[in-house]
Formats: C-alpha cells, structure tokens, sequence
C-alpha cells in the first residue's frame, strides 16, 4: 500500500489543530473538530494533437467546525501560524453564537468510537502526480491524434483530470485521522459531421480512485476503444432517427450508473427527505414516513450504499466527522430500507443505523462544512445471472444503451429525462445498428418497476462522477455506482429532434 | 482580519523571482460569508477566508513560446517562491502554445496599492434578526422556510513582467428562500442578487412567498402539451446563461455547436432571432460591474494566458436580431477572422420596445401559465442547443388576465435561440438572479419576462 505523501505529513496540522480545538474548548465549545486539507488538481486537456491546458492547483486550509451553544459554527483560514489557528477557531464559536439565536432545536451528533491516530491510503499503484507532465500529454495527444486518423473524425479531444486528496482530522473526542485519496478522469472523444448534423461520440471509460496505471497498465483496454471509436462514430452520424414511442431497454452500466445515481443516490440522502436541500438541490420523493414500506422498484432490485468498495469515488477510511466507513442495504427486495446518514443525521433517526452515523459527511475542501455527501450507490447483480447478450436475447423491439450523456430529473426524484453516447435498435433478440437522437424518460418507481432482469456478476462494472454537486455553498463531490447490465419493460422514448421542433 | 502579506507583494516576489522570460501573477483574496435555513431553522453557516496565487510562466524556445500554469493556496513568499518554480519548470517542459500572442503591457489600475476588500458574519447584522423573525411569522401561518445568503468579496491583483498592475474588486451575493405549505405540497421560491445586502428584506420576501403560496389554494392538473407560458426574468436568465456558455467561437467554428456554420464557419452575421432583441455584456453596467479586463490563469479552448489585462468593453453577442460576436480569445479571433470579443462576467437581454412587468404580461394573457423558475437544465442537442428541465417552485394558471391556481410542474424541451424566435411579448430588462446558475457560476443578468405562445411541456413531474 502507498504511503502517504511525505510533504503532507511535513505540513503543520497537527499542532494547528491542538491550538484550534484547545481555544475553541476554553471558548466553552461542546464538540469541535479541527480539518486541514490539501487537494492536488492536475488537469491536462488536448484537443487535435495539441495540449491546449496544462493547470496545476493545490488547495489548501483547515477549518474549525464547533458545536456552541446548540448551534453549529464553521470558520476557515489558509494562513499556517498558530494566530490564525485561535483566530479561525475564535470566529467558528462567534458565528455559533449569531446562529444561536436562530437555532430553535439544540444540534446534538450521534456518537463514535474514538480513533487515536490513524491512517488511510486508496488503492493505486502509479501517483500520477509522479509522472511527469511531458509523458502524460504525449499519451493523450496520441490517443487524438489516433482518432483523427479515422475518416469520419473531424476533431478530437483527450483530457485527465488527476487528484490527491490528503485530509487531516482532529476532534476533542479524541480521534485523529490521515488519509490519502487518489483519482483518476481520463476522457476522450471524437467529432465528426454528417450531411446536415454533427456529433460525437465519447470514451465509456469511468472516471475511477486509481491511479496513472488505469490509463497505461492494462486496468481498461483503450487500445480496442480507441480502434472502435471512430468506426462507432460513422455509424452514428448515419444512423436512421428514432421513431418515439415506448421500447424495452437493456442498459449497459456505463450508461446506468447515472440514472442510479439520480434516481436512487440523491433520493436516499437522508438530508433531501428531511428538507434541507429544498432551496437547492431539492428534496425526496422517498420520505422517511415511507421507510420499510415504499416498492422502490421489482423485487429483483437490490442496492447498497458503501464508502469501502476497492477503487470506489467516495471510499475512504473515515468521513470527516471521524466515523469509520461502513457497507449497508438502501433497496432490499424492492423496498426502500435505508438512506445515506451523517451524525446530527444519526442521532436524530437512532433506529437507522443502530444510533450510529453510517459515514456519508464530506467536505470538498478545508472552506467548506462537512454535509451528508453520497456514498457508492450500487446495484447489486443477480448470482448466475445472465450475461449481456442473454438480457438482448430475452427482448423483442427495444434498444441497447451505451455510455452517458445528458441527463436531468426534478427535485424529489421523480421525473427523469436521459441520453446516451450510443443506442442500438434490438429487433427480435439481436441488435439491428446504431439509430439516433434519443432519449428516455420515466418515473422513478416505474422505471425501476419495469426492471424484469439484471445480469450477473459478469456485467457489473464500477462508474462514477467526479463531479457531483450539492449544498449551499455548492460543493463537488466524486461518487462511483457499480451496477449489471439491466432490462427495462417499456419505458418511454423521446424523439430528441421532434422534441426542438423540427 | 490576518491577510498575511500583502497580495502586491506576493505578485511583485512572484514577478521579480521568476526565471522565466515572461510572468504573469494573479493572486485573489477571498472572503465569504453564509447562512443556511431549513424547516424554519438555521441548519449551517460559515465564514471562509482564502488565498489563491496562480502564476503562468513563458519561456521564448526554438519553436515558440512555451507556457507553464501553476495555482495553488499561498500566503507566504516561500510559497509563492514554490509556485514560481513549478510554472517557469512546467512552461520550459512544455510544446509550444497555439495561442501565442504578445502580452498586454504597462497599464496600471490607480487602486493597485489599496488593501483587499472584504467580508465577514457582519454583513448580515440586519438581515439575520429579520430572518429570525421570518422564521416566527412563517410558522405561526403555517408554512416553512428554506433558503441560502452567501455574500464573498473578491480582489483580484494581477501582476506582470510586461508592466501590469491590475486590481479589481468583487462582491458578489444572493438571498434566495423557497416557502411550502406545513403539509409540503405547495411550493414557493423567491431570490435575488446583491453587492451589499443593503437593499435585501427578508421579511418582504416571507410576504411574497406567503401570496405565492395562498395562489396555490386551488390546484389545476393538466397535462403535457405546448401552453402559452410566461418566464419570468429569473427563467429567460437560466436559458440565456446557457446561450451564452456555449458562444466559444471556437467550438462554433469547428462545427460543434448551435452558432456554427458547418463545415467550417461561424453564423455571426446571421439573422439569429427577432430583430428587436439585442443580448450584450457590459463590465461598466450600473449594479453588474464585473472586471474591466481578462484575467486566464490557464488557457484552454475558451480562454488564453497571453490575453491577461486585455481591456473589456461592452459586447454585443446579438444586435438586431443578428448574431454579432461570440466569446473569443486573440487566437481565435484570429482564427475566425473577427474582432477580439472575450468573455465578459455579466449578461443582458434587451428588448425593443418592450415594456412593462410580469405582471403586465399576466394581465394582458387569457389562458396561459406563469412560471416561478426552472430547473437541472441540460444540453439534449447541442446542434439546436435543445435544453431539457423542470419548471420548479410555482407552476401558476393565468385565466382572464388574473392567477387563478396552481398547476402541476412539467419536464421541457426547448432551445433558448428557438425562444427567442418565438416570444410573443416581453417586459422591461430588469436585474435578476438565476436560479440555476447564480448560486456559484454566473449571477450578474439583466433580463425581461418573455411570454412564449407554445412552449413544450414535454410530461408531468409530480414532484411538488
């Protein structure tokens, strides 16, 4: 296992944050927390053969998160000096004190064991940061300057977004953390026209907590993609319009990890059910009063929520509240038997989790308040399940979907609209080629009603974002979602031209 | 509050260390400010201080220029001394750049010695109390509360060794607050910008949202369909931010987007939309002052280091109905053969013509709706730029000139150049804040209400 990075553990935090949690303690603050953080940004961008942006960026601060008074206060600062650190902590307990007055229930947290001093390190072998920028672009201008070699490629662009995450956490409990995260975000894409259209057509790899070797080692097969990608591309720009109406789908997981992700991650934070994201990101169409009860979908539907699967987005050690990470059911059997949970969160719903946060609090850097943030919400496969070519087998007039593109559902969940980087016409069991301009749209519990079939362990694959957004200051979290191959009945389909008018 | 060493100095160590043949440092001292509510209680706050130093480095090899972008948080000397090294290290690793240009020199801003402006929990001395008060009111008439101020200062100093000194000053600040009904199936939203939170009124916000609310007294469903539909200034802001994202000439030029002419091409000089609608930007503008000139830690398809300091004016993007300019670096500009347009941080619609409010719009309807605002909008097609969402937080049933009940929310397709196509009627510009984009994108709009004769309501959200 890597070990971690010894310029962050040459950073001051830990006497920074004995000073912050011993001022905020004398300061009368019933619990404090102390975070320091430093996030390594690299992304290098090309596009037709040329590196057109190659950005450096760290992040850097702490914070001091109290409780006071019943309420919560949160400062944060980026200068390293021990008057900085009684500063920032002098100012979380004077802005607990305004939000006292506003505060009408007294915030409580669940408890935790205390960790004394522990270590954490995701899962890579190759620290991108430790290879040199002149070696990373020559691939991605290389993965460019191969597609445009295709005849239907006009343009072509490959970017990596690189991040290293080092998080310290203190709090006056006791516990002490050090964690080091990894990621990786390659994409590459290719564009091309047709008579009187243009489009694109995108890598399907997922964005992943790996490291350089996920672009070089053998860990996700580029060559044949890159091969493919412009024949894929042709294709498309020829391919007959799609005639609206309602198909089966047999969804591929680069595809619906995203409609999990909408449909069913935001729906079970537990924080958008009890109203908190109603001014923003919205709130839950799966309320607390419908726990155990609500038929989230058929009863072949199984997900879980975990932040420890290998490589996922949101694996860590421990949240940033200090509590050890955890795997538990949301969906059992089709019904709704969990949600996503930090601790204000766990101490106010007890029969959840046994009292206990189950460890969704992230923050996104060391200026912004820990919320509940999603864990890798996954989609369990069925044991002996069938393989892809089964699922397509089983379906009479539908479409097979690959790859995501656009997307967008309303703010409790329910009503949603997605694309796809490539959609099959499947005719009598067997695909029949490319056709265009398509989206689907449904209803969450319809949608994941009409799912008759999922396949086996053979077709499950990890994807993600490392994008996802949430709260107010608005924060970018990464989460993956594993899912199998999946078959959907009847499900209604948009024709996308028809729907602009055309 | 402990800013360090002075952001000037930090660029004129950052300038006077470099190796590199030319350097240019940005640093940004930022302070903010938040509260957050929900279910008639505040749930969280903060007050956050940072410091963000990025240094671009240009070194003249066989070949080209080569540059080197490196940011990273940084309050010290050392510190910027580490970032220096990076960038003058990463630019002479580097291929030469494709957006070469000679840098803009020798402008001074006459502010460029005074101390960063900045913000704290204070500047919401009046509006907290009131809040607090809000929460009491809603309460006891029965309806919730749920909502977000954030106020951050931003000073800019951007230093070079081709002789700028350029500083710029930003606040910026919104109150937004969504109202339900106790039994949560009605709902209200209302928001706003601000420099200051001078002219913010939390209490007057409650009171509108307590109107909205009681026009939802009585519920209408309908259906999917093409309806005549007022967008309010908030709405046509969310559609035309997204316009203006996706203006990257270069994208246009290269066959990629709404604003292209294929095979190779721009359609600026095309009759776009009615001739009476004029979209523009402006840094000067009364109330949506932005920086007067570019700053690029970076350089990518859509923004250039080289074009650092290069004076921002107003732009017209649509004048007369005509596509006049999209959003261009010199090396695009170049490439499209038009004028240096870069992008500008503000956006506004006008309207020949136009008149009145939304209010007047409702009045002069027969059977339409009224929307709040919309919402999770997304790229369906970029070559219509076909946009899908939701309609959110107050769907209204215009009958007879008057608001006679609410209705069920709708997903839409629709394309805001088609918009602009199609409108009916539209009131006076005025300022506004976008529900979608305003909270951390782009929150400086000026914008009529349009009423659009046959909008797509693509199906039925039930979602409340």
């Amino acid at each position: 296992m890597p070990e971690i990075d010894p310029s962050f553990t040459a950073l001051p935090y830990r006497e920074l944050g004995a000073v912050a949690l011993g001022r905020a303690q004398e300061l009368g603050a019933t619990h404090a927390d102390f975070r320091f953080e430093r996030i390594r940004h690299q992304h290098l961008a090309v596009r037709d053969g040329v590196l057109q942006t190659a950005m450096d960026s760290d992040d850097e601060g702490f914070a001091v998160r109290v409780i006071h008074r019943g309420s919560w206060g949160f400062a944060s600062g980026v200068v390293l000096t021990r008057d900085e650190a009684l500063r920032v902590a002098e100012t979380a307990i004077a802005v607990a004190e305004v939000a006292a007055e506003m505060t009408p229930v007294p915030i409580e947290i669940a408890p935790e064991p205390v960790y004394p001093d522990v270590t954490w390190v995701s899962s890579y072998d190759v620290n991108p940061f430790d290879v040199p920028i002149a070696e990373k672009a020559a691939l991605l201008i290389d993965w460019t300057e191969r597609l445009r070699r295709g005849a239907a490629v006009d343009h072509a662009t490959a970017a990596v977004g690189q991040v290293q995450e080092n998080k310290y956490y203190a709090d006056l409990a006791g516990t002490v953390t050090t964690q080091q995260r990894v990621r990786v975000d390659p994409n590459v894409e290719a564009m091309g026209a047709g008579a009187d259209t243009f489009d694109s057509m995108r890598s399907l790899a997922a964005p992943v907590g790996r490291g350089w070797e996920y672009l070089t080692a053998g860990v996700y097969d580029w060559d044949s993609e890159l091969d493919q990608m412009p024949e894929l591309l042709a294709e498309k720009l020829k391919a007959p319009t799609i005639e609206a109406g309602r198909y089966d789908l047999v969804i591929h997981p680069s595809n619906l990890w995203l409609t999990i992700h909408e449909s069913i991650g935001h729906a079970t934070e537990l924080d958008r059910a009890l109203g908190y994201e109603a001014n923003y990101a919205g709130t839950s169409f799966a309320t607390y009063d419908k726990l155990n009860t609500l038929q989230y979908g058929s009863n072949i539907m199984n997900v879980t929520g975990d932040r420890t699967v290998e490589h996922g987005l949101s694996t860590i050690g421990f949240d940033d509240e200090g509590v050890q990470t955890q795997t538990w059911d949301i969906v059992r059997n089709g019904v709704l038997v969990g949600y996503q949970l930090d601790r204000p969160m766990g101490h106010m719903k007890p029969e959840l989790n046994g009292g206990r946060s189950n460890g969704c609090a992230f923050a996104d850097s060391s200026g912004h308040i820990p919320i509940q943030r999603m864990a890798n919400v996954s989609l369990q496969p069925a044991e002996d399940g069938p393989g892809t070519e089964e699922l397509i087998g089983r379906v009479e007039h539908g479409l097979y979907v690959l790859g995501d593109r656009s997307w967008s559902i309303d703010m409790q969940r329910f009503n949603f609209q997605f694309t796809g980087q490539r959609f099959y016409k499947i005719t009598n069991g067997e695909l029949a080629g490319q056709v265009r301009d398509v989206a689907y749209q449904a209803t969450t519990t319809d949608f994941w009603g009409a799912m008759e079939a999922v396949g086996g362990p053979q077709t499950w694959e990890l994807g993600g974002a490392s994008n996802c957004g949430k709260a107010q200051p608005g924060q970018v979290a990464p989460v993956s979602h594993g899912c199998p191959t999946a078959l959907f009945r009847d499900v209604r389909i948009l024709n996308t031209t028809q729907e602009a008018g055309r | 509050m402990n800013h360090g060493i002075s952001p000037q100095s930090l660029v004129e160590h950052g300038v006077a260390t470099s190796m590199a043949d030319d350097c240019i440092v940005i640093v940004r001292d930022s302070t903010s400010a938040n509260l957050r509510w929900a279910n008639n209680t505040l749930t969280t706050n903060g007050v956050m201080h940072r410091v963000d130093v990025s240094v671009v480095s240009f070194v003249r090899q066989s070949g080209g220029t080569c540059t080197g972008s490196v940011s990273g948080s940084a309050t010290t000397q050392a510190e910027v001394d580490e970032l220096v090294r990076a960038a003058d290290a990463a630019a002479r690793a580097a291929a030469p750049a494709e957006d070469v240009a000679e840098l803009v020199r020798d402008r001074t801003s006459p502010d460029w010695a005074d101390e960063p402006g900045s913000t704290g929990i204070e500047v919401y001395d009046e509006v907290a109390p009131a809040l607090g008060e809000a929460f009491v009111r809603a309460g006891s008439g029965g309806r919730v509360l749920y909502g977000f101020v954030d106020h951050q200062v931003t000073t800019t100093y951007l230093g070079s060794t081709s002789g700028l000194r350029l500083r710029h000053v930003q606040p910026t600040g919104h109150f937004a607050c969504t109202g339900k009904t106790a039994d949560l199936t009605n709902s209200a939203w209302v928001g706003t910008a601000t420099r200051d939170f001078t002219d913010v009124d939390p209490l007057a916000a409650e009171e509108t949202l307590a109107q909205r609310l009681a026009w939802g007294r009585r519920r209408v469903d309908l259906e999917a369909g093409r309806y005549d539909t007022i967008l309010p200034p908030t709405a046509v802001a969310d559609l035309m931010i997204y316009a203006y994202w996706v203006a990257g000439a270069r994208t246009a030029w290269e066959g990629q987007s709404v604003f292209s002419r294929r095979p190779t091409g721009t359609r600026i000089g095309e009759e776009l939309v009615r001739p009476e609608v004029t979209l523009f930007s402006d840094p000067a503008l009364t109330g949506l002052q932005c920086a007067p000139f570019t700053v690029a830690g970076v350089s990518t398809n859509e923004s250039s280091v080289f074009d650092n300091g290069l004076e921002l004016g107003r732009t017209d993007w649509i004048r007369g109905g005509e596509l006049t300019a999209l959003r261009q670096t010199r090396h695009t500009a170049e490439m499209t053969k038009q004028p240096v347009t870069p992008a500008i941080d503000n956006l506004v619609l006008d309207v020949d013509g136009a008149s009145g409010s939304v209010e007047d719009l409702v009045a002069g309807t027969e059977r339409g709706l009224l929307l709040t605002c919309l919402w999770y909008i997304r790229e369906v097609d970029p070559q219509t730029l076909l946009l899908t969402g939701l309609t959110r937080d107050g769907v209204y049933l215009v009958e007879g000139g008057e608001i006679t009940a609410a209705v069920n929310n709708f997903r839409w397709n629709e394309s805001p150049v088609d918009l602009l196509r199609r409108f009916s009627v539209a009131s006076e510009t005025v300022p506004t804040f976008s529900r979608e984009w305003g909270d951390d994108y782009f929150s400086r709009t000026a914008m009529p209400a349009l009423q659009i004769p046959d909008f797509n309501m693509s199906s039925v959200s039930p979602a409340q």
